[in-house]
């Protein structure tokens, strides 16, 4: 039998090395194991990284690792063909220590991160894809690699494999998705010299900004676009459930020209040079899309456990604090001697206790509500838009009146019931 | 039978861009690889040693501290063990001051175990001059066999190695002497997929990094950029062609229209009158 380990680790973005990394530095014996050439070679993300967790790895992290730049600007877009409402926070302190997000590419990034596990101790093997779960009574004892010579041996095996984790489908803890649960997301990085981003994002020095564009932006259907800054770039991107996809007959990355050349959206990336061009499926299914986390001698991390918060776009700190939280729960484990489901629900414990799961719960609905009554994306975001417009323009009449006009366009537009209806159904999905 | 493999950290040549108004490789453009002919004279020391049932490889690679991960590379195809020789007094070496500096560590490799035979690649693919190997082999008095596309027999006893290299109109079968070096174009073999086992060995392995002082009987003058005469006068990336004239239409017409392009200029077409 070839060498048997602590702990193996199947992935090595966020999740899988918050887990490694944590595991390593308490005298664990970790092997981690990456599909792609590199860790981050084949990981997509819009490009938030949250400090909070991050930090909670690997204190003042933002003096060392590869980010991009600390956003102080958070800009929302209602917007419809011609125009936007928009609202948003600027604030400087967030350019300071400790700071809120950054934004950051994933392919150095990740690399920094695996890295820092490395020199924890992890040993990490790249360019090796796992096959399956080797069990032997019902208990998970190790992974079958690609290579020669492949079976690799451990108390517990971490599945933080990704959004369509075939491995946790292979045990039976994930179905097959419907199309409902996942987004596709298709993003660009567009090359732009650093003066020209600060001129258009009305930015400062390494300041940057974020900018979430709903309602036309997807042509009126569930999702989001997104822009963000970095360096000498920009990520541009805009995603929608699969199944908006469908019943839209919307090819992704026609969705991504028709943004880029969005006359509301074209001025911020005007001359820009396509350097990347990503896709991603995005677990959306939330709460209840949420699989068996933990089984004998299994964990499951990350988006390979579904968690991710569509609404506010958080996935990678989720996937932090589960790694982190599946490696407190091994090192447990590891004293006790115990690696069964038993002993391992405790990461189970952990994560509905923490604000994952908490998170994920308060939005268990909305994706669902938002999906099944479209009018929210396709009437509402237009019709603030025309609200907005017949507000602001200065035409002699009295705003009191304007107000008026609003009010009764909005309700003869779709009824005072159903606007009641739908304002009471947004709320209970989102409170 | 001991075997030193030679290797380089090159810059991936494929993806790498070169700064316009420079004219210098932008190295920060590519990721670091082991330059892929040096990747075929590992697996073939790894053939070798697996074909007689024993030995050792050794793989030895000059470069800053980084260079260590060419060794990871090596030892996942299968290399036993790797020695870096890094020093500030190296930076900037030329192909002589290279192969002086590499044959110095050979010495005291050869010290602690006799080295057989001596593996290098057919050329860096950033540099792609060929001249540290046999530039070695000259220094360590051993014949250097160029173009090697397979090694047909190595026979332990008598001390000789069969050898097919490549010629411009043909191959060339060599008996040679060991020790001796080989330098391995890419058709010699196929990278294997490496094992889990050498993949864990890799991870783990620290190779040994040697500065100028490991070393012994060194002349420093011949080190570096003191010992390297090459001076590079000017890079320049090749102009793009200018001009030219596309043709439309269809095929009838296209070659109408060149028909009609060469009678215009048949005086470029007459032999030269001036000769």
């Amino acid at each position: 039998m070839s060498e048997k380990f602590d702990v193996i680790v199947v992935g090595a973005g966020p999740a899988g090395t918050s887990c490694a990394y944590t595991c390593a530095k308490n005298g664990l014996k970790v092997l981690q194991i990456e599909r792609g050439e590199y860790p981050g070679s084949k990981n997509v993300m819009g490009g938030v990284l949250y400090r909070k967790q991050m930090e909670e790895i690997i204190p003042e992290f933002w003096k060392e690792a590869p980010l991009e730049r600390p956003v102080i600007e958070q800009r929302f877009w209602m917007m419809d063909k011609e125009s936007a409402v928009s609202f948003g926070y600027k604030g400087l302190e967030w350019g300071k220590e400790p700071y809120n997000n950054f934004t950051v590419l994933r392919a150095p990034f990740d690399q920094w991160f695996a890295k820092k596990g490395v020199e924890q101790g992890v040993l990490l093997i790249n360019e090796t894809v796992v096959l399956e779960c080797l069990t032997e009574n019902g208990k998970v004892v190790g992974v079958r690699t690609d290579r020669p010579d492949g079976d690799i041996y451990a108390d517990v095996v971490v599945l933080a494999d990704g959004v369509n984790s075939l491995l946790a489908k292979q045990l039976g803890y994930h179905k097959e998705f419907r199309p409902d649960e996942v987004a596709l997301t298709v993003m660009e990085v567009i090359n732009l010299p650093k003066d020209k981003i600060n001129d258009r994002f009305n930015l400062e020095d390494n300041q940057g900004c974020t900018i979430e564009i709903f309602g036309d932006s997807t042509k009126g259907n569930l999702g989001t676009a997104f822009i963000y800054t970095n360096k000498d770039s920009i990520n541009i991107g805009v995603g929608t459930t699969l199944s908006s996809m469908i019943k839209a007959k919307l090819k992704p990355y026609d969705l991504l020209d028709y943004l880029k050349t969005h006359p509301m959206v074209r001025p911020l990336i005007e001359g820009g040079e396509s350097a990347e061009y990503l896709a991603h499926l995005i677990p959306e299914g939330g709460y209840h899309s949420v699989p068996k986390v933990a089984g004998n001698g299994v964990l499951l991390a990350g988006d390979a456990a579904q968690l991710v918060n569509a609404i506010h776009r958080e996935g990678s700190n989720m996937a932090m604090a589960s790694g982190t939280m599946a490696a407190e729960t091994i090192i447990a484990a590891k004293e006790r001697g115990d690696f069964s489901e038993t002993s391992l629900n405790q990461y189970r414990e952990k994560l509905y206790q923490s604000f994952i799961i908490k998170d994920l719960e308060k939005y268990k609905d909305a994706a669902h509500t938002f999906e099944h009554y479209p009018q929210y994306f396709k009437e509402y975001v237009p019709m603030l838009n025309r609200a907005a417009n017949k507000f602001f323009t200065v035409d002699g009449t009295p705003k009191k009146e304007k107000q008026k006009e609003i009010m009764k366009s909005f309700t003869s537009e779709r009824g005072t019931i159903r606007v009641l209806q739908d304002m009471y159904r947004a709320w209970k999905a989102v409170k | 039978m001991h075997i030193v493999v030679c290797v380089k950290q090159v810059p991936d040549t494929k993806i790498i861009k070169i700064n316009p108004k420079t004219n210098t490789l932008d190295r920060r453009s590519a990721p670091a690889i082991l330059n892929p002919y040096d990747a075929h004279a590992v697996q073939e020391a790894v053939k070798i040693t697996k074909a007689i049932g024993k030995g050792t490889i050794s793989v030895l690679s000059m470069g800053p501290p980084q260079a260590e991960a060419v060794i990871k590379k090596s030892i996942e195809i299968g290399a036993d063990r790797g020695f870096l020789i890094s020093d500030r007094a190296f930076a900037g070496a030329d192909t002589l001051a290279t192969s002086y500096a590499l044959s110095k560590a050979l010495e005291r490799i050869s010290k602690d175990m006799p080295v057989d035979l001596i593996l290098c690649g057919k050329h860096a693919i950033d540099g792609d001059t060929g001249q540290v190997g046999p530039g070695i082999a000259r220094r360590l008095d051993i014949p250097p066999v160029t173009n090697v596309i397979e090694v047909a027999e190595v026979n332990e006893s008598e001390k000789t190695i069969l050898i097919k290299r490549k010629i411009t109109n043909g191959y060339e079968l060599i008996q040679a002497q060991i020790p001796c070096l080989l330098t391995v174009e890419k058709e010699i073999n196929s990278i294997e997929y490496s094992p889990m086992p050498n993949m864990i060995k890799a991870a783990r392995y620290e190779p040994v990094i040697w500065s100028v002082n490991d070393l012994e009987a060194v002349d420093r003058t011949q080190l570096g950029l003191k010992g390297s005469p090459t001076i590079v006068g000017k890079m320049f990336t090749p102009p793009k062609p200018e001009g030219g004239k596309r043709l439309e239409g269809n095929a009838d017409e296209q070659i109408q229209q060149l028909m009609e392009l060469l009678n215009d200029k048949k005086e470029l077409l007459q032999p030269n009158s001036n000769k």
